[in-house]
């Protein structure tokens, strides 16, 4: 067993690192990065724009392609390095739906045509993607979907509602799954679409959230018009085509270099403050939460970078990739709530104000990242496959 | 990167779970957990013909040369077996110090012996301090012309009863900072002075309290230098620590593929219990963290063999095994139902075995600690 990492794969790491760090200098003030950094303000917005762009020029937002989509074919370790540098400096500018979810659908069931007019642009940035699966019924049971996709001549016409729509309202594209035949089994009448968000009939409604930050967004569909050469992969596959793209880089690593960010702000606050006439580092039950967290982040970093290797070797692994997503975002919530416990009354205070240390960081994360242990397959759910797929565990 | 086992490891792992499937099966287990020694000559033998006492001597010292990873490996298939006996004691706590501090004189006298199986050796560290710290050893050693002359009480002290030589830890220099002038020796059992009575404990696994009274030992015995003992010391409790991280890990495989066996094939209501979405989820939580701190446990023992700084990983990784194997050893008994709480059932053999396992070389307090104080705080 090795775990050093190659020379190019370090010399790699401080590539992403270096550009992380300068490029963290430009961000707006108070800026505490994730999801609601970039979709809530236009001021965000504008941020993760300029850094997509820059990371475009770079080639970087298509790291693991094959090189005639504009890849640089590399692995799932250096991905997932990649996403360890921007999510430690809490940068933007990687579209995570498009990059994520949808490419590696494009590149296991997109028709060459597909290919080649969706990755490139995908690679230069000229797309920001938002994700139309799930709906007000169906939610963990996404494939029990509703929303409608009749063929009318060289189009289909799409009509339905869906939900959880992240950054919709900021969207240049949404990538969408419609029941395509209703008489079929539900797994086998779903069909993936690509669209512009411009197009006449999709309607976009904030979903607002207990923060009060607009990141989600419902979007209705009415008689909207895709043109056929829009679907990705066969008619009625829509739901191989969505596995594909679920799949992909599992590790966590980012999440994890997220958390690893954030309790380094609160070790330095606890360093800093004294309560009590004694300095919060100094406090045995605040050193015992610290070492705890310390403790779990670095275990979920080492089965990270297993889930990685794993992943390399079979594409399909199942129950690891399931343990890390539901181990690292409970961690991440669970983080956040102590550090908002251990800050004690300052803990709680909004950003804007001269006493609220860190912009208030830990109460936005404890509330925004619920949604996390919820979204892309809740710890329930992620429970449930490891149990099925991992253990044979029966499921009645 | 490469996370894999390397081909030779993978046969030293079929071979010994093999091996232990065969050769220790848990009657004997019980058998041994009755039997005040607690070994089997035979089987040691065996062992040692295998080369496995010797697994990490150097082949010049009779030994199997192999490397601390492969060590881990072994103990993986030896905690999953509830192997009772002297491995721990005489292969992992006693011969890494040899190794690591002996003179050339005393690694020829012990290792080649200890390789072939004709030596049994007991650590005796620990005192009623009850601590892993050097300010917990009181046993003084007084230099007396060509001897030094042992005094104190060692408690908890793992195989004594049936040691050749006791690995000491005692205070040779008092009048100075807790960690300097430890020093260690290497002591006949068979030395006047020497008490020794078992401790019962709840893994049944062979404790002794140690009493030496005026215990003379010679000077060539003296391991490593005078007064230097206490680094050598804690390199051995990081290296004991992971060793113990490897068996405790090996244990919780088996706890968790038994406890999943069961829940598939007991049916309550008319349908298999593992049917039921709690018990799935309580299964997938162990098998989560029974394998994440497995892959910590693995990557601590890289960047001990490696040499590397380790205090901080190893800290981190046997405070994860430790909550790892206590955690699914309590969620075993409770899925197993009523039969997993008797001494007729496995499970509670590993149940009992993490309590011990947790509180040897870094309970987890202790560890979270360490974490603390490698973190800056």
């Amino acid at each position: 067993m090795d775990f050093k990492f190659t020379l190019e794969q370090e010399a790699l790491r401080k590539e992403f690192d270096d550009f992380f760090k300068e490029e963290a200098k430009n961000a707006p003030e108070g800026w505490v990065g994730g999801f609601e950094g970039r979709y809530d303000t236009d001021e965000g917005w504008a941020y993760h724009r300029s850094v997509a762009e820059k990371l475009a020029q770079k080639g970087w937002l298509s790291l693991p392609w094959p090189r005639e989509y504009g890849g640089q074919e590399l692995g799932l370790i250096e991905q997932a390095m990649f996403n360890e540098a921007w999510a430690y400096h809490r940068a933007p500018g990687v579209d995570f739906w498009g990059l994520y979810i949808l490419a590696p659908s494009l590149l296991e069931y997109g028709s060459e045509e597909n290919k080649r007019e969706w990755l490139p642009r995908i690679a230069r940035a000229e797309t920001d993607w938002c994700q139309g699966w799930s709906e007000p019924n169906a939610g963990s049971d996404l494939a029990s979907l509703t929303s409608r996709a009749v063929e009318d001549g060289d189009d289909y016409v799409i009509n339905g509602q869906k939900i959880w729509t992240t950054g919709a309202h900021r969207a240049t594209h949404i990538f969408l799954l419609a029941r395509t035949d209703p008489d079929a089994p539900k797994h086998a009448g779903i069909t993936y679409f690509v669209s512009e968000m411009d197009r006449p009939g999709i309607t976009v409604r904030p979903l607002y959230y207990m923060d009060r930050s607009h990141v989600y967004n419902e979007v209705f569909f009415d008689n909207l018009r895709i043109p056929k050469k829009n679907v990705i992969g066969q008619v009625n596959q829509g739901w191989y085509v969505t596995m594909a793209g679920i799949n992909f880089e599992r590790s966590g690593c980012g999440a994890v270099a997220e958390g690893k960010r954030d309790l380094e702000d609160l070790v330095q606050f606890c360093k800093d403050t004294e309560r009590n006439g004694q300095l919060l580092a100094k406090n045995p039950i605040v050193r015992y939460k610290l070492a705890e967290l310390a403790t779990e982040l670095e275990a979920a970093r080492q089965w990270g970078y297993y889930v990685a290797w794993l992943q390399g070797k079979d594409p399909m692994a199942i129950a690891a990739p399931s343990a890390s997503k539901y181990f690292t975002t409970e961690l991440i919530v669970r983080l956040a709530n102590t550090a908002v416990e251990i800050m004690g009354l300052y803990g709680t205070l909004k950003r804007g104000s001269k006493w609220a240390p860190l912009h208030g960081k830990f109460q936005t994360i404890c509330q925004f990242y619920l949604g996390v242990t919820i979204a892309a397959g809740s710890t329930e759910i992620q429970k449930n496959l490891i149990a099925w797929m991992g253990l044979g565990l029966p499921r009645k | 990167m490469n996370l894999d086992l390397t081909e030779e490891q993978q046969m030293l792992k079929t071979a010994a779970r093999d091996f232990f499937e065969k050769e220790f099966p848990k009657t004997l287990v019980r058998e041994m957990e009755e039997d005040p020694a607690g070994y089997t000559p035979e089987l040691w033998k065996k062992m040692a013909d295998l080369g496995w006492v010797g697994l990490v001597i150097p082949e010049e010292y009779g030994g199997t040369g192999l490397a601390f990873m492969d060590l881990v490996i072994l103990l993986e298939e030896m905690g999953r077996a509830c192997l009772t006996g002297p491995f721990f004691s005489t292969a992992v706590l006693c011969t890494l110090p040899i190794i690591d501090a002996g003179s050339e004189q005393l690694k020829q006298e012990f290792l080649p012996r200890i390789a072939n199986g004709e030596m049994i050796l007991s650590l005796a560290l620990t005192e009623p301090s009850a601590t892993y710290e050097a300010a917990g050893i009181a046993t003084k050693a007084v230099p007396e012309k060509d001897t030094y002359v042992l005094n104190g009480t060692k408690l908890f002290t793992h195989d004594a009863h049936i040691a050749d030589y006791l690995l000491c830890v005692a205070r040779s220099k008092v009048w100075s900072a807790p960690e300097d002038g430890i020093s260690l020796f290497l002591v006949d059992v068979n030395s006047p002075g020497i008490k020794i009575s078992p401790l019962e404990a709840i893994a049944d696994d062979k404790q002794n309290e140690v009493i030496l009274e005026n215990v003379v030992v010679p000077e060539r015995n003296l391991l490593g230098e005078l007064n230097q003992g206490w680094p050598v010391v804690k390199r051995l409790l990081e290296q004991a620590a992971i060793a113990k991280c490897a068996e405790m890990v090996g244990g919780a495989d088996w706890v968790v593929e038994a406890t999943v066996a069961y829940a598939k094939e007991r049916v309550q209501y008319g349908r298999a219990i593992g049917s039921f979405g709690n018990i799935q989820h309580s299964l997938a939580d162990m098998w989560t963290e029974v394998n994440m701190a497995k892959r910590m446990a693995y990557y601590a023992a890289w960047v001990v063999e490696q040499g590397l700084p380790c205090s901080l990983e190893v800290a981190m990784a046997k405070a994860l095994v430790n909550e790892a194997y206590k955690r699914s050893t309590r969620v075993a008994v409770q899925l197993h139902g009523g039969i997993g709480t008797t001494r007729d059932h496995d499970v509670g053999l590993y149940y009992r075995r993490a309590r011990q396992a947790a509180l040897l070389f870094g309970d987890s307090d202790s560890c979270r600690e360490m974490v603390a104080q490698e973190m800056g705080l």
